[in-house]
């Protein structure tokens, strides 16, 4: 296993698109990182920088303390999983599982082993070896039984642990996932999600994963990097995330339902003034400047109550039941919000209910779509 | 739901046209059983449909094998392995030299790549006549003329149209197969022949179909690079076969000779026909 360093990278494409802005990323060795976004952010590229199938055009990449920005993808032991699984078609799933290995045998000519006994009891043995790995791997998966299978006749689940088996036969210092999950079913892809964590603890192996979904990357990863039109917007713990979003973009990203926002300003006796409300402000953000600034409040932050101090007036436009919670729909004066609350009775759409922020629950922005996250006092 | 295709009233015209292209192989098979007389009274008498004779001349066959060339049999041996050999390898050499040179109009980025595959394609433009002589005269400097080169070597160097075909199909081929085995260590070289050729088996199943009639049955080049009777390709002995027979005469062994010679075709198209609708591919990516 490794740690993987990403000092001043960048990607610029030939048309002079730029992908990745300046980034530095340091990935221990053993953690489960995952790069987290929209389409287009530039995660899946950097994702490809490491694994050596893009160009680096600024800064270097170190896996293991070796720069590798001009080594085949080939050299640089790194296992990588794709979104669409790449299976080779014409090979078994043994086939598919082995293929890697037998290209990086050291003693692979049959001709050779005719005349040379040395040379043949070594291919013997790296042949075994091979053999050996392969099972351990479908066993690992539980995939032993679709070994003598081609991919065409797998289901998607069992195709996707074909492809993450070719991944761990190599026992390659870090693991690349592009989206691997993403052509599942719902069901599976939270199944698979559980094994992933749980392969990732048996092996205790440097993982690099790409996901749009946020819902995967706070489930998996040790630490997220959330990226946004090629630039690293926050690099942290799933749960400062989403605590503690760096920015606008961050928190709206992270969480769902997404997080409430109001623009408005604050004046100077640290009230928040919006659509002709002023709600105070919690004590921790009672020092922040008099402006424009934005609020966010995450849908479960929101609480409903029966007295109108400090709340917005709402009406229900819809009730979505989720089982054990409910989200409301709401309109009011500052704007659409959702509200997320334990079942109760008694709420009807078109009623008309009073929410109020939890003290916990507000984060302040600077104005703007990416406004910086404004600290509390 | 049943499919319009499924219709009966769809087949009439299709068995129509299926009995329209029979008919000559029909009228091939049954003038070669009959008699030299009959063959050539209905020859005379211009008579086209034609029935199979009550009593067929299977015999024909062996007299028309062993009359090609000056010695019998060898004559019509030595055409047979002529064709055999140019055949089999122009087949060979036009599969692997076409996929080749697709792999890297396909997946390879390099300048210009665009122009060459235009300029490649353009050069199916000009008609075969237009290079027969200059190509005539290059092979005559070189020493080849009467001997099998001229018809394998250029084959060696790809068929624009297979290329297209090739390059059409790899283009689908999904990107992260190649990024995989980049990954599993392979250079381009294996990319092509442990990745792509594999996989592009409905082309290949096609180039080696129509390549393989093509040069089987190719009666132009043989007849101008190859002069002596050892070295005739069985097209160029069925003719001499017509001349030397006065052509009408001895109908009933030419149509018994063409009979022979259209077998291996005929073995070979069914032999591959599943692969022109098989996709290998199915099954690599999600889908």
């Amino acid at each position: 296993m490794a740690n993987v360093q990403l000092q001043q990278v960048g990607k610029t494409y030939d048309g002079g698109v730029r992908a990745v802005e300046t980034m530095d990323l340091s990935i221990a060795d053993g953690e489960f990182l995952v790069l987290v976004g929209p389409s287009g952010c530039g995660k899946s590229t950097t994702l490809r920088m490491i694994a050596g199938l893009e160009e680096v055009t600024d800064g270097t990449i170190s896996i293991d303390g070796r720069v590798v920005n001009d080594v085949h993808p080939s050299e640089r032991d790194i296992a990588m999983v794709f979104q669409n699984y790449a299976l080779y078609p014409h090979m078994t799933v043994a086939g598919n599982l082995s293929f890697g290995l037998e290209r990086r045998r050291r003693h692979p000519s049959r001709l050779r082993g005719l005349f040379d006994a040395g040379y043949r009891s070594a291919r013997r043995e790296e042949l075994r070896s091979i053999r050996e790995r392969v099972e351990k791997a479908a066993r690992m998966l539980g995939i032993e039984a679709l070994l003598g299978r081609h991919p065409r006749e797998l289901s998607g689940g069992q195709r996707q642990r074909v492809a993450l088996g070719r991944a761990l036969v190599r026992d390659p210092k870090a693991f690349l996932f592009d989206e691997p999950l993403s052509n599942l079913d719902a069901k599976l892809r939270v199944e698979m999600r559980t094994e992933l964590r749980i392969l990732h603890r048996q092996l205790g192996a440097t993982m690099i994963y790409v996901t749009h979904d946020q819902e995967e990357a706070m489930t998996l990863g040790d630490r997220l990097v959330v990226m946004h039109d090629g630039i690293v917007q926050q690099v942290d713990t799933p749960d400062r995330v989403y605590r503690e979003p760096a920015n606008r973009f961050v928190a709206s990203f992270v969480g769902t339902p997404t997080m409430n926002f109001f623009e408005g300003s604050v004046d100077s006796a640290a009230r928040f003034q919006v659509a002709g409300l002023s709600l105070s402000l919690p004590a921790a953000h009672r020092s922040t400047p008099a402006g424009p600034c934005t609020i966010g409040v995450r849908p479960d932050a929101l609480e409903l109550v029966s007295d109108s101090e400090n709340a917005i007036p709402c009406s229900i436009e819809t009730i979505e039941f989720l089982g054990d919670r409910i989200d409301l729909i709401l309109n009011s004066d500052v704007g659409r919000l959702v509200c997320r609350t334990a079942p109760r009775s008694g709420l009807a759409e078109g009623d008309a209910v009073l929410l109020r922020p939890t003290e916990a629950g507000v984060h302040l922005f600077e104005p703007g779509p990416d406004g910086a996250r404004r600290s509390k006092s | 739901m049943r499919s319009s295709r499924s219709n009966p009233v769809w087949y009439l015209p299709v068995s129509i046209g299926a009995l329209l292209m029979l008919f000559p192989i029909w009228w091939m098979l049954v003038v070669s059983l009959k008699t030299e007389a009959d063959a050539k009274q209905s020859m005379s008498s211009g008579e086209m449909l034609q029935v199979l004779p009550g009593n067929p001349q299977w015999g024909n066959y062996a007299q028309a094998v062993s009359e090609v060339g000056t010695e019998p049999v060898t004559g019509f041996l030595d055409a047979l392995a002529n064709s055999i050999v140019v055949t089999v390898l122009v087949v060979a050499a036009t599969i692997l030299s076409s996929s080749l040179v697709a792999t890297a109009f396909a997946r390879i980025r390099f300048r210009g790549r665009n122009g060459f595959f235009i300029l490649m394609l353009a050069t199916m433009m000009l008609p075969a006549q237009v290079t027969m002589i200059p190509l005539f005269l290059f092979f005559r400097s070189l020493g080849w003329v009467d001997t099998l080169l001229p018809l394998v070597v250029p084959a060696f160097f790809g068929s624009a149209f297979f290329i297209f075909m090739y390059r059409q199909f790899i283009a689908q081929i999904p990107e992260s197969l190649f990024e995989a085995a980049r990954i599993d260590r392979c250079g381009w070289f294996e990319i092509w022949w442990r990745i792509v050729l594999p996989l592009s088996r409905p082309v290949t199943a096609i180039t080696a179909v129509f390549t393989f009639i093509f040069v089987w049955n190719d009666f132009m080049t043989p007849l101008i690079y190859l002069h002596s009777e050892e070295q005739a390709t069985i097209a160029v002995a069925l003719n001499s076969f017509r001349t030397q027979f006065s052509g009408i005469e001895d109908v009933h062994l030419l149509m018994a000779l063409s009979v022979v010679t259209m077998v291996p075709c005929i073995v070979l198209f069914f032999a591959a026909q599943r692969h022109f609708i098989e996709g290998l591919g199915s099954g690599a990516v999600k889908g």
